[in-house]
């Protein structure tokens, strides 16, 4: 197990549910509730230091249980190394909370997630859609929104 | 050199005791090169706030490749950054190739080596070149619009293409390089390009306009840049030397010699700045990679992977079987989930993919380079004027294509 999956799971324990290093990407599958407290962990602790949050998604597995799942990736400048983070949500309850807090960078993913997937984070500053338009309705990337189905385009009001 | 200037941000302070103003800048407008759309909250000619907006070029790119095959995705991703499309290419094929396992041919690697610099090259031309438009000074553009034409008959050599590429495949290329393709390479790049680079660099690095208009516009401190997730030469021109091609080596970029150039201020000057010396350094890895460019194919020699040959597809069963099943079905990738990220001209261009075993993927999630810059604008621009934020915006080059997908 690598430096960084070995920290997490020492410091965390029971809270990090599964981790891998499939195709040499370390992964961690954690708990929604702490996970607040693995980020800044992951961002301060002297041995990780992922000062660059690259990148978040969702991911919607139709027909399983948990059915989203709220994707992390982060780079160490320092370090040089990376992590993927993974925390899974419920069909019914997709929230999670927002890491603005801990990378202010972060903010346009999460609005992007919720755009495309629904998925809410908990106290994020400016939680309102970024690619499509405010009227529009239902998440596209959710596997269960038709690839061919069309919306009315806006324009100006009349 | 003016001075940053400094606002009086709560309402009641405004300096000329009036309403803020709101303007809307785009999505239509020439000083915005794409689609994207700017609130402007103003106090006189003084950018108190700022909300950008995009999503007009969002073609869904995500949801179509959720309906395609592996190989049927190439052609989408020329249109994220339109600008250098076969960087895009590189950067989707070396993911689903790290996904499959396949190491790729010498060869190979050393022409994705040399396709991503000149794309580097030209990427970096449009936006000095365009960003200059925006500041007035026309004849830049033409200067470096020369050389990315000759790049652009390079790049219809290549692949019939000029803009709309498609040229990597997963295990390979469409095709090995054309018979002479590197020595007229070689003379583009010493013969046309620095000599480009140089009329730009005499017109614009000392001319006290330029530098008026662009030194302490728009900076950014390293530690500001890295919270907002800036990658590339915004990232560099703030002083911090992340580069992937040096930090970690993919393809050969490990057996070249070359420096990352940084700035220090993270101005509009110094992106500028960075982005002159990186074609610089692109050509020096040219120079090395064409002379280094090793023999043999470009293909992995893999059947579930590689097209069988035409002439073997009208001849045999087999080959014409395989053939119709790769082209129908796609080929098969194994189950997992990988992320890929490549040095694009931006910045961190990465791939996530997840994959379920069939014959394409479950979901694509580009990293474009441009979405944190988008987002950083505010920070630069805010306390500054309303005419430096063109210049701003010029300097970070936003791809519509890659921010809105």
């Amino acid at each position: 197990m690598s430096v960084v999956l070995e920290k997490l799971s020492g410091k965390f324990g029971a809270d990090i549910v599964s981790t891998h290093s499939n195709f040499g990407d370390d992964t961690a599958l954690v708990r929604r509730e702490r996970i607040l407290e693995i980020l800044t962990f992951l961002r301060d602790d002297p041995e990780l230091r992922f000062d660059f949050a690259m990148d978040l998604t969702g991911v919607d597995y139709l027909g399983e249980e948990p059915r989203f799942e709220v994707v992390y990736h982060l780079y160490s400048l320092e370090k040089k190394h990376r992590v993927r983070i993974k925390v899974r949500l419920h069909e019914g309850d997709p929230v999670i909370d927002t890491a603005v807090s801990v990378w202010p960078g972060i903010n346009w993913y999460e609005r992007e997630a919720w755009d495309m997937y629904g998925i809410v984070f908990r106290d994020h500053p400016n939680l309102k859609r970024i690619l499509m338009y405010e009227g529009f309705e239902g998440h596209a990337l959710r596997k269960d929104y038709p690839k061919a189905k069309r919306q009315p385009t806006i324009g100006p009001e009349e | 050199m003016a001075e940053p200037f400094i606002v009086k941000t709560s309402d009641e302070k405004l300096d000329l005791q009036a309403e803020p103003m709101l303007i809307n800048i785009g999505p239509s407008h020439p000083a915005t090169h794409a689609t994207l759309q700017l609130h402007a909250k103003l106090d006189g000619e003084t950018i108190l706030d700022l909300e950008p907006e995009f999503g007009y070029l969002h073609r869904g790119f995500e949801k179509e490749s959720e309906a395609a095959t592996w190989t049927q995705v190439i052609p989408y991703t020329d249109r994220l950054n339109y600008v250098s499309p076969l960087m895009n290419n590189v950067g989707y094929a070396m993911a689903v190739e790290k996904l499959c396992g396949i190491e790729i041919t010498e060869r190979c690697k050393y022409v994705r080596v040399i396709i991503s610099e000149l794309s580097r090259i030209i990427d970096h031309m449009v936006c000095i070149g365009a960003n200059m438009v925006d500041l007035g000074a026309l004849t830049n553009f033409w200067y470096f619009w020369k050389p990315r034409e000759e790049v652009y008959y390079l790049i219809e050599d290549l692949c019939g293409q000029r803009l709309t590429t498609s040229y990597t495949r997963i295990g390979g290329a469409m095709a090995d390089l054309p018979e002479g393709w590197t020595d007229r390479l070689l003379s583009v790049c010493r013969g046309v390009i620095p000599e480009c680079i140089a009329d730009v660099n005499a017109l614009l690095t000392k001319n006290r306009i330029f530098i008026e208009r662009t030194m302490g516009v728009g900076p950014i401190a390293p530690k500001d840049a890295i919270a907002l997730g800036f990658t590339g030469p915004c990232l560099r021109a703030a002083g911090v030397p992340l580069d992937l091609r040096k930090d970690e080596p993919y393809l050969v970029y490990d057996r070249f010699d070359f420096d990352i150039p940084v700035g220090e201020a993270g101005d509009t000057c110094d992106r500028y700045m960075v982005r002159m010396e990186e074609m610089r350094q692109s050509l020096r890895i040219i120079e090395q990679a064409v002379a280094q460019l090793p023999g043999g194919p470009i293909n992995i020699d893999d059947p579930r992977f590689i097209l069988p040959h035409k002439a073997q597809v009208y001849e045999n069963i087999e080959a014409l079987m395989n053939h119709f099943k790769f082209i129908m079905e796609g080929i098969k990738v194994p189950a997992g989930e990988v992320y890929s990220a490549t040095e694009a001209a931006n910045g961190e261009l990465g791939f996530y993919i997840v994959s379920r075993g069939g014959g394409g993927p479950y979901k694509i999630k580009v990293r474009p380079p441009c979405f944190p810059l988008f987002q950083g604008i505010p920070h630069l621009v805010k306390g500054q004027m309303i005419a430096d934020l063109i210049a701003v915006l010029g300097s970070v080059n936003i791809i519509a294509g890659e921010l809105d997908r």
